[in-house]
């Protein structure tokens, strides 16, 4: 005996084998970030006020990713309608375009982290004076940019600084803490828009904590790197299936069409639960 | 599934590129609305969130054609979407049931 | 796996298309889930045998506290060195082998035993498909989980050794710890979990669509009910502890805080963290597996003694549909009552009355699987074989752990028995004489089909009288010591709190509390001697058991033995087709006493 409805569905439950597969594989996908979509609530109304980073991110290039994914799902949809009509040749040219977006999304996103890493909130045992909004502030914390040596380094920390023997270094602050209202930080922007920014030299001895905007330096961006690596991984893992039924599991075509479509339905499947997760990681990350 | 004819077909491709346009008029609206810097947290939260289920529903119903699926799909999803919300709304009930001076852990 | 609809595959040709394979693609990377089964089986067992050495030592240990261990403590110190110095556990690797004793335990032998094995070779057989619906999924299933198992024994001999912060692994003990034990835990977890998912997607998926025709919801047997629930729990239950597991590896190697609270100190000094995290939140979702994951180890036992039942009384079971709903219930209601273990942690009380309700309320369920058993015995023409005698214990064992569990799920009485020996006590009459039970019954009763060969009665009969002695001997006396406030994971049994007793204080650590330790020690030795005779019989039956003359030597009424022994690839010569419900045992006016699902009505009603 062979196994049955691999490509046919069954009488009784309408669906062929992969399609059960992929929604049960879903509705466990769904409670995987169920479990940290719930951290990240608990974690967040469970923050003493004031400690909870948000507007740090780059709006205009999230924006630009979401409609990234938003279009490969689109086009993987209307690479299977081609399919179901039999038109391989559309089928192929739809798909090209979802598996170069996946590659886009990863590529902005990877040029996102990168941005984040020599991006430094730095914790000072006296409080300097700066100007945020047009006023002049006291505060220990800042946010900012490191220069040392000519160079913007990546990923100091407290501990760098002893174990490189830093005794002094370049910083340029930002005009916003996230300790602002999202009201107050954008009126900080527009005012500091166009001015030279301030500059200070500090002593690592002045520094009580450095970190750059890793996964270590609070519960916010333990989150945000945690759930975008995850779904990063699963728009990797996505686009490899994609692309290898796409060309090198192509054969079947020939040999087994409605099988090869229903490959297509169910990586389709898979694709447009990442693009969902995406809607959702969205604004919870880069708005609220 | 076999059933579905050529017209059938490019009924559905209309579909799908409105939902497309959709989903894109969603997301400007939930960065426009950033911009406009509520008062009120909660009803930032409440309306991002409300269109994020929007545009959510019109993936998972369109393009995952589950507003045509069958009767075993949606009992699983059923299920999950409510131990989903349990496991969200327990946890969370249950933070905010803990004494007070308790909550910070 | 060609794409073939049921018509077309037709009986006996199939066996002449399949050339002969090699060992490797036969046993050791085979896609037919009765090897995998069966690899599974032997891997459970290994592990089952593991986890009882750990024990068996920390038990000696115990009891004779700062004394080193016999015969192995020597092996000890010169294996895992500094922790065992002079052949005495230390408190750290009592801690390391209590934690890896639960977690070898539950995930990698329970569990896989009756999942892994007993679900991949009986479930398809039982539905009257060719495979599972996915085989590839599922050779990819027991890999990980071989994966798994690995990394987590090989963290016993990496400096510091394995993870000591208990099969639970809260944070934030768990993550200040400084050794690489619990890195090597979590990445284990990762794979264990993995390979539950993989395996809950496929056999949800087989019974949902390779079901025979004629095999409706309702002729289904028990036993593939069981494990159909059980594939539920494992799915949606799981992924919430993954993405925990995910967290604390953060915790751990990228320093964030999701677990860690704002000023948490380790060794007396502020750790270097952000802050930030809530330690409940891992035993929330800790819990959300924790709590389904005691159901996933119980209902395929229920499953298996079920059958076992039905056979050896030769009747119906009774309320078969009681049954299958009231396992439904269980799965439903087991999402929903994971903060019982909780309680303790200061939880308010409006959430703590929630829990408490459906705790009980999920008491019921189990209840009515329970005294469906009893009452199906009511009247039977009992034949006590050794898989029946096993199945017969289950029910006041697992009785015994379940009423223990009542107290535990008030929050006024567990605030007393909270972390003591008594929860032990009530988890492991559930689990060891009560799940494990079910899966000797299991072997026992199924082994003939795998081999077709019967184990040895006799060799049964001594297993099986000296494990139900046994087990009572360890467990029991575990009642008395938890009501007297001897919590548990003490590296030396409540020695040092036994000396500082008031001499009559009631409920302290008496003396008679303290030397239930000794007995206990001394029950866990009978209980692995008796073991032996088990092991030895599996393997010497393999060879030289005796033969059964037919497919269905206990004359079953399930399709599992309706095919030839053992069931070549593919399962069945021609595909079965249904006619009655699972248990058709003495029926009136037929000449045997029992009908197979597969036999046809002859003509007309009966
Ligand atoms: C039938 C009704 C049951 C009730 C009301 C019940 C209740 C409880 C409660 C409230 C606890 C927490 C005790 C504490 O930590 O203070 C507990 C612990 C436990 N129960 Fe049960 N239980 C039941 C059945 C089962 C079954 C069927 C199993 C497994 C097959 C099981 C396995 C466990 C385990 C493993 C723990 C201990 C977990 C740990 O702390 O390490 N229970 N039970
Ligand atoms: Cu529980």
């Amino acid at each position: 005996m062979e196994i049955p409805y691999t490509a046919q569905p069954r009488k009784d439950t309408g669906l062929y084998n992969a399609k059960v597969g992929i929604w049960l594989f879903l509705a466990s996908e769904v409670m995987l970030f169920g479990g940290l979509f719930s951290a990240y609530i608990l974690l967040r109304v469970g923050a003493t006020p004031g400690t909870w980073v948000h507007g740090l991110l780059n709006i205009p290039i999230g924006t630009f990713n979401t409609a990234v994914l938003i279009t490969s799902s689109v086009t993987v949809v209307l690479s299977w309608a081609a399919l179901k009509v039999g038109n391989f040749g559309r089928y192929r040219f739809y798909q090209a375009i979802t598996i170069l977006c996946a590659l886009g999304f990863l590529g902005i996103k990877s040029f996102e982290y990168r941005e984040k890493f020599s991006h430094y909130e730095v914790w000072l045992n006296q409080p300097v004076t700066v100007t945020r909004g047009g006023q002049e502030v006291q505060t220990d914390r800042l946010l900012g940019h490191i220069e040392y040596q000519g160079h913007h380094p990546a990923f100091w920390s407290t501990k760098t600084l002893a174990e490189k023997q830093v005794e002094s270094f370049k910083f340029t602050p930002d005009p916003i803490h996230y300790k602002m209202t999202p009201k107050e930080m954008a009126h900080a922007r527009k005012t500091a828009a166009g001015r030279k920014a301030e500059e200070f030299e500090f002593k690592a001895a002045d520094v009580k904590r450095l970190s750059a905007f890793v996964p270590g330096h609070s519960t916010y961006f333990a989150l945000y790197f945690t759930l975008t690596a995850l779904h990063a991984l699963h728009v990797l893992g996505g686009a490899v299936v994609i692309f290898y039924i796409w060309g090198p599991g192509a054969k079947m075509w020939k040999t087994d069409p409605e099988r090869y479509t229903n490959r297509v339905e169910v990586s389709g499947l898979f694709w447009h639960f990442v693009d969902l997760v995406w809607i959702f990681l969205f604004p919870v990350l880069y708005l609220l | 599934m076999s059933d579905h004819s050529h017209q059938d077909i490019a009924k559905h491709v209309k579909i799908y590129i409105t939902v497309f346009v959709a989903l894109l008029v969603g997301t400007i609206i939930t960065v426009a609305l950033n911009y406009l810097h509520f008062d009120s947290m909660a009803l930032t939260i409440a309306i991002a969130l409300f269109v994020a289920t929007i545009k959510a529903a019109l993936v998972a119903c369109y393009f995952m054609h589950l507003i045509s699926e069958r009767k075993m799909i949606y009992l699983i999803m059923a299920f999950t979407v409510f131990f989903f919300i349990g496991l969200m709304f327990l946890t969370l009930g249950a933070h905010y049931d803990y004494p007070p001076n308790t909550t910070t852990l | 796996m060609q794409a073939t609809s049921p018509k077309q595959s037709h009986a006996g040709h199939a066996e002449a298309h399949h050339e002969e394979p090699g060992f490797w693609s036969k046993y050791i990377f085979s896609t037919d889930h009765k090897i995998i089964g069966i690899q599974y089986g032997l891997t459970a067992l290994t592990f089952l045998l593991f986890g009882f050495c750990l024990m068996l030592m920390m038990r000696w240990q115990i009891a004779h506290p700062g004394q080193p261990v016999p015969l192995v403590g020597p092996l000890l110190a010169k294996v895992l060195g500094g922790v065992a110095a002079g052949g005495v556990m230390s408190a750290d690797l009592y801690n390391s082998f209590g934690a890896m004793h639960g977690t070898i335990m539950v995930f990698l032998a329970v569990v896989p035993l009756a999942f892994g094995a007993f679900g991949n070779y009986v479930v398809p057989l039982m539905i009257g498909a060719p495979d599972m619906a996915f085989p590839r999924v599922n050779m990819a299933s027991y890999q990980a989980y071989v994966v798994g198992g690995i990394i987590m024994f090989v963290s016993f001999f990496i400096p510091g050794g394995a993870a000591q912060a208990g099969w639970t692994s809260y944070s934030p003990l768990a993550t200040s710890i400084p050794t690489d034990g619990q890195t090597f835990w979590l990445v284990g977890m990762i794979f264990l979990i993995t390979s539950s998912l993989l395996g809950a997607v496929n056999f949800i998926a087989t019974i949902i669509q390779l079901r025979a025709p004629g095999m409706t919801w309702m002729r289904l047997p028990f036993f593939v009910w069981a494990q159909f629930v059980t594939g539920f729990l494992l799915l949606l239950a799981f992924p919430p502890l993954e993405a925990a597991g995910l967290m604390q590896l953060m915790d751990k190697v990228a320093g964030t805080s999701f677990f860690l609270p704002t000023g948490l100190a380790v060794g007396g000094q502020l750790a270097d963290v952000s802050g930030g995290g809530s330690p409940l939140l891992w035993q929330h979702l800790f819990w959300f597996l924790g709590h389904p994951e005691v159901y996933v180890l119980i209902l395929p036992a229920m499953g298996i003694v079920c059958e076992v039942i039905s056979n050896n009384t030769r009747k119906q079971i009774w309320g078969y549909k009681s049954l299958v709903y009231s396992s439904l219930a269980i799965g439903f209601l087991s999402f929903i009552v994971w903060a019982h273990h909780m309680y303790l942690t200061g939880m308010g009380t409006k959430i703590s009355t929630f829990f408490q309700t459906t705790t009980m309320i999920i008491s019921i369920p189990s209840v009515i699987i329970l005294t469906c058993f009893f009452i199906s015995l009511w009247g039977g023409s009992i034949r006590f074989n050794t898989p029946m005698l096993f199945a017969l214990a289950f029910l006041p064992m697992f009785g015994i752990g379940g009423l223990t569990g009542l107290p535990l799920g008030f929050s006024a009485s567990d605030l007393h028995l909270h972390d003591t020996y008594y929860v032990i006590a009530h988890f492991h009459y559930v689990v060891a004489p009560g799940t494990i039970f079910a899966l000797f019954a299991g072997i026992y009763y199924w082994f003939p089909k795998m081999t077709g060969r019967l184990m040895s009665e006799y060799w049964g009969r001594v297993h099986f009288w000296g494990s139900l002695i046994f087990m009572n001997v360890v467990f029991q006396p575990m009642f008395a010591q938890g009501m007297a406030g001897m919590i548990r994971r003490m590296a030396d049994g409540g020695a040092n709190y036994s000396l500082a007793r008031v001499p009559d204080a009631i409920g302290g650590l008496s003396d008679t509390i303290m030397s239930l330790h000794t007995l206990i020690l001394w029950g866990g030795i009978g209980l692995g001697l008796v073991q032996i005779p088990f092991i030895i019989n599996v393997f010497w039956s393999i060879k030289h058991g005796r033969k059964v003359t037919s497919d269905n030597p206990w004359d079953a009424t399930t399709l599992e033995w309706q095919t030839p022994t053992p069931p070549p690839h593919g399962n069945f010569a021609a595909e079965p087709t249904v006619h009655r419900g699972p248990y058709d045992y003495s029926l009136p006016g037929k000449a045997k006493d029992f009908t197979p699902q597969n036999e046809p009505d002859q003509g007309g009603k009966h």
